[in-house]
């Protein structure tokens, strides 16, 4: 029998604010533990939450980037469980009426456009951070109260790729928007995975399976694949899914049982007395839409219509907020568009990769970038130049024109400089020559790399080039 | 002794103002009426004379200096749910047994603004869960009027350390009654502010959408006073309401007429079972008003009679979770267990005593899947009603007045063993904290055993000033506030 799998995820994503969601206290990820805590993110007799209004800001842009309907009526609930990862026992969180209502995204997925729609975006605060040593939990408090976002899908994926593509744009759009960096190895983006299977075409949908809390891509592509692999087997085998809830086991490739539906939480939701609900009139809405920053889509467009930059190079460029945000810097001080594009494409990311590093903290700063490709245009560089002077400030910073004087990369376009080298290659290389003087117009490329060769690359080579073919010509 | 100690704020400040006493010496004087009647009362759990005294001297200093503020070098009794930096905070439970307060409540530190003398910490039943201070697990509190009688509760320290003049004044706290019951069972004055008046942070939560902060004094006007100290918005506390500070305690003056006010009186506050003596001397009271001509017209408040239901169904599911971060891993009593789930049970088994026990298990019960709609929900609609009923009241009347409790104060251990007939005492008081409006009480007379009977002015919302009005007018032109126990 044939099986069709359908995914929903609760995607968690930690907001880029100063302080906390209900107390002062400033999140600061590798603090020393317990270092950033307070009567209300410990949970201390008589302390009250604040709400942070620099959250429910970011949760709406989030809402109205993901096409989400602002609810001018949410409220807050308590969410109560007993864990020591939560400092009073209870969450607040938002039950039936959340800040964001509905909301899609449209995606690439092999080729193919998709549409997944959101059920809602609610506001939370984050649990405190266990760490289970030989004999003993530690709990740090300083994760615990930050501002975090639930983004839940609706059940609308049917693969790993979907919901890799799903939450790829999620993410780009988060960083764009300025909402959360979505650092995921500091567990600023997790998701918990809902599936469930069916035989393909039957109506209602089997039973939902909760794969929790994982913060890396490859695990949650794993976790899918291995789940939707285990559910068939059990049904196929003539067994029932259980609704349950459960874990991915990194290192065995596997998801395993954490909770069943017996033991499932009661949560016993109720309203939080301690805050007012949250009104957000139009005005408001309206203008934090009008403060909206740009998203991938439409820079792309722009670096199309407006910079002249080939539909590829603009994927490439926005395909990270950080690379495109570097791009934006270094076009304020050139107009070559497509020299800047270049460098990042080849030298810029390859580099990157190599070094495992990040274009915000490379040597290499937009100016220094500006300042060599402006070197090229004037001529004083040529672009192998351009690139090694890229390399030395990327390895060891400096400044450009320092680099290129050290290491005499100034172009020589001197006549008398020139005209010896390419006399040289002329008279050193009598087959190409003759081949050229055949008619083989390709054949001056070898000589033009000697002229080059010759002076170890400073050459300029529009002259060389004017140079040999005036001699050979003639 | 100079007797200081039997005087109210407005006397001890004018006294204070003309240099006639120093706060150091109505400190001495308090402490020294501790020393003689406390070992009987018991309104105290910890007092620290050193610190006390220090900051007389301190208040003395301030006035010195030119500072003259209403409150300055006045010692006040803290209910032991506000949390004072650098002070336990039991909630006289043993599960905050060991748990140093890191932080000033609101109220504490604006009471520290105001020059008052932070005294000690007085007695209440645990976490505030009590008719009787009976309830109290670190500590036995017998009412100054009668000492084999309770002395209310859930403020039950503070009014009877004020009863006792082992206090000038006390902050008390009211969920369902807590400050107006002890103070008509020991024959104060206690208030409970419109919800939002007054700043909860750093009250220990029992029920947060009920709860209360607000003084026990010894008359209306101290009330005024300190409430003068404590009110006001708070950046703290999204449930406080953003208004101006008020000036109630300057408003109340030597004028005692009540003409061109309407008081309400709801039938359905003379419930069956009354005490005949309570009802008397409330019925007295009420032609006393008419007589400071007062219009006296009937008003009704029919969803009033559900009020225990819906109390009992709020508050404890409020606290039930308030009371969850009790769980001994942070703070406070713990007992290891062999996982955290273990170790949470057995804290809390032996932490909490059996009235907490019960309201946790039913406010957990009543939020419950399945039965929430039934209980919580419904008894949210209830509520609802509740304060549409005092909001028709207030179209008609400025305040309403009634008894604060059935009985007068009873015997120790006379309602022990049956909750239930414990929590029937809050049936007059309840109301106001599920409407979220302002109500005092003030003494009214005496039942023929010697306990003090309370009168019951109940406002409407924010309109603290009209309430006070009424009580001071009540209150002067009668002398049951001036009558001071025999302690023996």
């Amino acid at each position: 029998m044939e099986y069709e799998a359908t995914i929903g995820l609760e995607t968690h994503v930690m907001q880029k604010t100063e302080s906390k969601m209900f107390c002062a206290c400033k999140y600061e990820y590798g603090a020393e533990p317990n270092t950033h805590v307070c009567p209300v993110c410990l949970g201390y007799p008589g302390a009250l939450p604040v709400m942070n209004e620099k959250a429910i800001e970011l949760i709406c842009k989030a809402g109205l980037l993901l096409g989400c309907e602002i609810n001018p009526y949410s409220k807050w609930d308590r969410k109560n469980y007993f864990y020591p990862d939560m400092a009073k026992n209870y969450q607040i969180t938002q039950a039936d009426e959340p800040i964001c209502l509905g909301g899609e995204v449209t995606v690439e997925v092999e080729g193919e456009m998709k549409t997944f729609t959101l059920e809602r975006i609610h506001q939370e605060e984050n649990a405190a951070k266990n760490t289970h040593v030989s004999g003993a939990s530690l709990v740090d408090y300083n994760r615990a109260g930050t501002a975090l976002m639930e983004i839940v899908s609706n059940p609308c994926m049917s693969s790993a790729e979907d919901a890799l593509a799903y939450m790829a744009h999620v993410k780009q759009i988060m960083q764009y928007g300025g909402i959360s960096n979505c650092d995921q190895e500091k567990g600023q983006m997790r998701s918990d995975v809902n599936i469930s299977v069916k035989p393909v075409g039957q109506k209602e949908l089997g039973s939902k399976v909760e794969i929790k809390n994982m913060n890396s891509f490859a695990f949650i592509k794993d976790a899918i694949e291995y789940e939707i692999e285990r559910q068939i087997a059990v049904l196929e085998a003539g067994g029932t899914v259980d609704q349950e809830t459960r874990g991915y086991n990194p290192d065995r490739g596997e998801t395993f049982v954490q909770r069943t539906k017996e033991n499932a939480h009661d949560y016993r939701y109720f309203p939080e007395p301690d805050l007012m609900p949250v009104k957000i009139s139009n005005e408001q809405v309206e203008q934090w839409r009008s403060e909206l920053p740009e998203m991938p889509t439409q820079r792309r467009e722009r670096y199309v219509s407006e910079l002249g930059l080939p539909e590829y190079d603009a994927g490439v460029l926005t395909a990270d907020k950080a690379t495109s945000d570097y791009f934006e810097t270094v076009m304020t001080h050139t107009k070559n568009a497509k020299a800047v594009s270049n460098f990042i494409m080849g030298e810029m990311l390859r580099l990157l990769s190599e070094t495992g590093s990040s274009i915000s903290a490379c040597k290499v700063t937009p100016e220094k970038l500006a300042e060599i490709i402006a070197l090229i245009d004037a001529k004083t560089i040529n672009t192998g130049g351009g690139k090694q002077i890229f390399e030395v400030i990327f390895n060891d910073g400096g400044e450009p024109k320092a680099i290129m004087e050290a290491n005499g990369l100034a172009q020589v376009s001197d006549d008398s400089a020139l005209e010896g080298w390419a006399d040289e290659a002329i008279a050193n290389n009598p087959k190409p020559v003759e081949e050229y003087k055949a008619g083989n117009g390709a054949s001056i490329n070898f000589l033009m790399g000697q002229v080059m060769k010759a002076s170890r690359g400073k050459a300029n080579p529009g002259a060389v080039m004017q140079m040999l073919k005036q001699k050979l010509d003639s | 002794m100079a007797d200081l100690h039997k005087l109210t704020i407005s006397e001890l400040s004018e006294k204070l103002a003309t240099g006639e006493c120093s706060s150091v010496d109505i400190v001495t004087d308090v402490l020294s009426s501790i020393d003689a009647n406390d070992g009987k009362v018991g309104a105290y759990l910890t007092l620290n004379r050193e610190d006390a005294l220090a900051q007389a001297k301190a208040a003395d200093e301030r006035r010195a200096a030119g500072e003259n503020l209403p409150m300055l070098g006045i010692p006040v009794a803290i209910k032991d749910l506000l949390n004072v930096k650098g002070q336990p905070c039991t909630c006289s439970s043993k599960i905050l047994e060991g748990y140093t307060a890191p932080y000033d409540a609101t109220v504490i530190a604006k009471l520290r603004e105001a020059g008052a003398i932070l005294l000690g910490r007085v007695n209440m039943d645990e976490f505030a869960m009590g008719s009787s201070t009976e309830n109290a697990a670190l500590g036995k509190t017998s009412n100054p009027w009668n000492l084999d009688h309770v002395p209310g509760g859930s403020s039950g320290g503070s009014a009877a350390s004020v009863a006792s003049d082992e206090a000038i004044a006390s902050l008390g706290s009211d969920t369902g009654g807590s400050i107006r019951q002890p103070a008509a069972f020991c024959g104060c004055v206690g208030v409970k502010p419109t919800y939002g008046r007054v700043s909860r942070f750093g009250l220990t939560a029992f029920a947060s959408s009920l709860d209360q902060i607000g003084p026990i004094t010894k008359t209306v006007k101290d009330s005024a006073m300190l409430m003068d100290a404590i009110c006001g918005h708070d950046a703290m506390d999204s449930s406080s309401i953003e208004m101006d500070v008020p000036t109630f305690g300057k408003k109340l003056t030597g004028d005692t007429s009540l003409a061109g006010m309407k008081l309400g009186l709801p039938k359905e506050y003379f419930v069956e079972g009354m005490d005949p003596e309570v009802e008397k001397s409330v019925r007295d009271a009420v032609e006393h008003c008419k007589s400071l001509g007062a219009e006296i017209i009937d008003v009704s408040l029919p969803n009033a009679k559900y009020a225990i239901a819906v109390y009992y169904i709020i508050a404890t599911a409020e606290a039930s979770a308030n009371l969850a971060r009790f769980d001994g891993i942070r703070y406070g009593m713990r007992i290891d267990g062999k996982d955290p789930a273990d170790l949470y049970g057995k804290t809390r088994a032996a932490g909490f005593g059996p009235e907490v026990k019960r309201r946790v298990i039913l406010g957990t019960y009543v939020l419950s899947s399945g039965y929430y709609d039934a209980y919580y929900k419904k008894a949210q609609k209830v509520r609802t009603l509740i304060r549409d009923d005092f909001k028709k009241a207030f179209e008609q009347c400025d305040a309403i007045l009634a008894p604060v409790t059935p009985t007068p104060a009873y015997k120790k251990g006379d309602k022990t063993d049956d909750p239930l007939k414990m929590y029937l005492d809050d049936i007059l008081t309840t109301p106001v904290n599920l409407a979220g409006n302002c109500a005092l009480s003030v003494p009214c007379g005496f039942a023929s055993n010697g306990m003090p009977i309370g009168l019951q002015i109940i406002g409407d919302d924010f309109q603290e000033e009209t309430m006070l009005k009424v009580g001071h007018a009540y209150e002067q032109t009668t002398e049951w506030h001036t009558r001071k126990p025999e302690i023996s």
